[in-house]
């Protein structure tokens, strides 16, 4: 094997579903009502959704949000500062912990 | 400069029809058809009357299903002009659609929309706009205005960097020129009668968004950014043919596009499709079911008549379509047309 990760298996996410048909329908129907037109429009789900993509940095996530981003109109502008804002919450959340940092040093200094 | 005169294999018209239909076995388009209910899909009555007078532009757009450009020379002579106009007076269509290339480059242009008018018909012009700022079609836009044509006019994104990608350097700029010009004239602007469309494709190997979404965004970028108006804007897939398709296969996209759109097939988008009610005229007079069975030599079949001289409007109007692969392009989503969508959100 290659690597871990390849492009034709992304139409293939279905196969997930194989031994576990119930489970799969739940979570079809699921996801395509969470993405469907509500208080957010469908575009404001998908830049969401590629924001979060480069969170938890998914490589099908970030193809899929990507086509569906420019599917729903959203340019390159608005797509990179969706990813910036998912950037910022990521090293925001690691720079935070510094107080946890910054507690514990004072615990244990003098 | 086009795939013609760069003597590209995929100039050849059968050539793409092989990579349609032998690259990759996929579901014939047909059995789309019929697993809707719609084979054979038939005409259901001519209300558009469309001419494409030729591949002469003053552009060379990545995405052009005719592949136009300036160094194309087939053009609709004057005298297929004058069939087209006797074959229009036999009948009561009431839509002339006149598209290219850049129309309004054919010397029988203006010709052609004045007989149309003076015949009562209500004629469309599919406009590139940079056309518009050509020192040598002084006088085109008020043309247009004082004849009322309605204007499609190809934008393909609100800014600038999308749009220059797919029609060249500088396309954006002298688009914002020109509809500025056509706003002066009263285009645009609600109660004018002088209808100012703008047509949205996608920049790249995707499908369009939602047609009333996109619209909003163009209505207000386009206001806010540069005080353009206009009255509706139409989405239309890129259709897998000629420079769109040299572009998939180039890329490595041809296989995930094709997928894309067979995947996103819509029966009711199918039952819209704008064949079922236009005749497309090609520059030598051939007759065709639409512009892109025109661009791919597929003439009307089934023993339609196939050139203007032999037009015969009740033998056409409910004539069988001619069919091939690169229709899934028309039937993917909210289907698309030369007026946008084949569902729902149509004018």
């Amino acid at each position: 094997m290659a690597g871990y990760y390849h492009e034709e298996d992304l139409p293939r996410f279905s196969e997930v579903g194989k031994n576990a048909p119930e489970l799969w329908q739940k979570f079809s129907e699921w996801y395509g009502a969470v993405f469907a037109e509500g208080a957010l429009s469908e575009r404001e789900k998908c830049l969401i959704a590629l924001g979060v993509a480069h969170a938890v940095q998914c490589p099908y996530c970030i193809d899929a949000y990507t086509q569906a981003c420019l599917e729903k109109g959203s340019n390159l502008e608005q797509m990179s500062e969706a990813v910036h804002v998912a950037s910022a919450i990521r090293g925001g959340a690691s720079l935070v912990h510094g107080l946890q940092m910054r507690n514990a040093a004072a615990k244990v200094s003098m | 400069m086009s795939l013609a005169g760069l003597a590209h294999p995929l100039a050849d018209s059968s050539a793409q029809l092989r990579v349609l239909n032998d690259h990759t076995p996929r579901k014939a388009f047909v059995q789309a058809l019929a697993e809707s209910g719609l084979a054979p899909l038939t005409a259901t009555g001519i209300t558009v009357f469309q001419i494409n007078v030729g591949k002469l532009c003053n552009q060379t757009c990545g995405h052009c299903h005719v592949d136009a450009g300036p160094d194309r020379r087939e053009i609709m002579t004057r005298e297929t002009a004058e069939l087209c106009i006797a074959a229009l007076e036999r009948t009561d269509i009431p839509t002339v659609d006149i598209t290219g290339g850049a129309p309004e480059l054919n010397p029988n242009f203006r010709w052609l929309v004045e007989q149309s008018r003076s015949l009562g018909r209500h004629v469309m012009d599919r406009c590139n706009l940079s056309v518009l700022l050509l020192p040598a079609q002084a006088g085109l836009a008020e043309f247009l205005a004082e004849h009322r044509v309605e204007i499609i006019a190809s934008l393909p994104y609100y800014l600038e960097q999308q749009t220059d990608a797919q029609r060249g350097g500088g396309a954006f700029a002298k688009s914002i020129e020109a509809l500025s010009k056509l706003n002066a004239l009263g285009y645009g602007h609600e109660g004018s009668g002088l209808r100012l469309n703008l047509v949205y494709n996608p920049v790249g190997a995707f499908l369009p968004p939602a047609q009333h979404s996109i619209e909003a965004d163009f209505k207000r970028e386009l206001g806010r950014r540069h005080g353009i108006v206009f009255n509706s804007l139409y989405t239309i897939t890129n259709m897998p043919i000629n420079r769109f398709l040299e572009f998939l296969l180039r890329t490595g996209n041809y296989e995930r596009y094709m997928d894309k759109l067979i995947s996103a097939y819509s029966p009711a988008a199918a039952a819209g499709v704008m064949c079922r009610y236009t005749i497309s005229v090609g520059w030598d007079g051939t007759l065709y079911d639409c512009d892109f069975n025109q661009m791919l030599d597929l003439s009307v079949g089934f023993g339609a008549p196939a050139h203007i001289r032999d037009f015969q409007l009740a033998s056409l109007n409910h004539r069988p379509i001619v069919t091939g692969q690169h229709c899934y392009g028309c039937t993917a989503g909210g289907g698309s047309s030369c007026v946008g969508v084949t569902v729902g959100e149509q004018d």
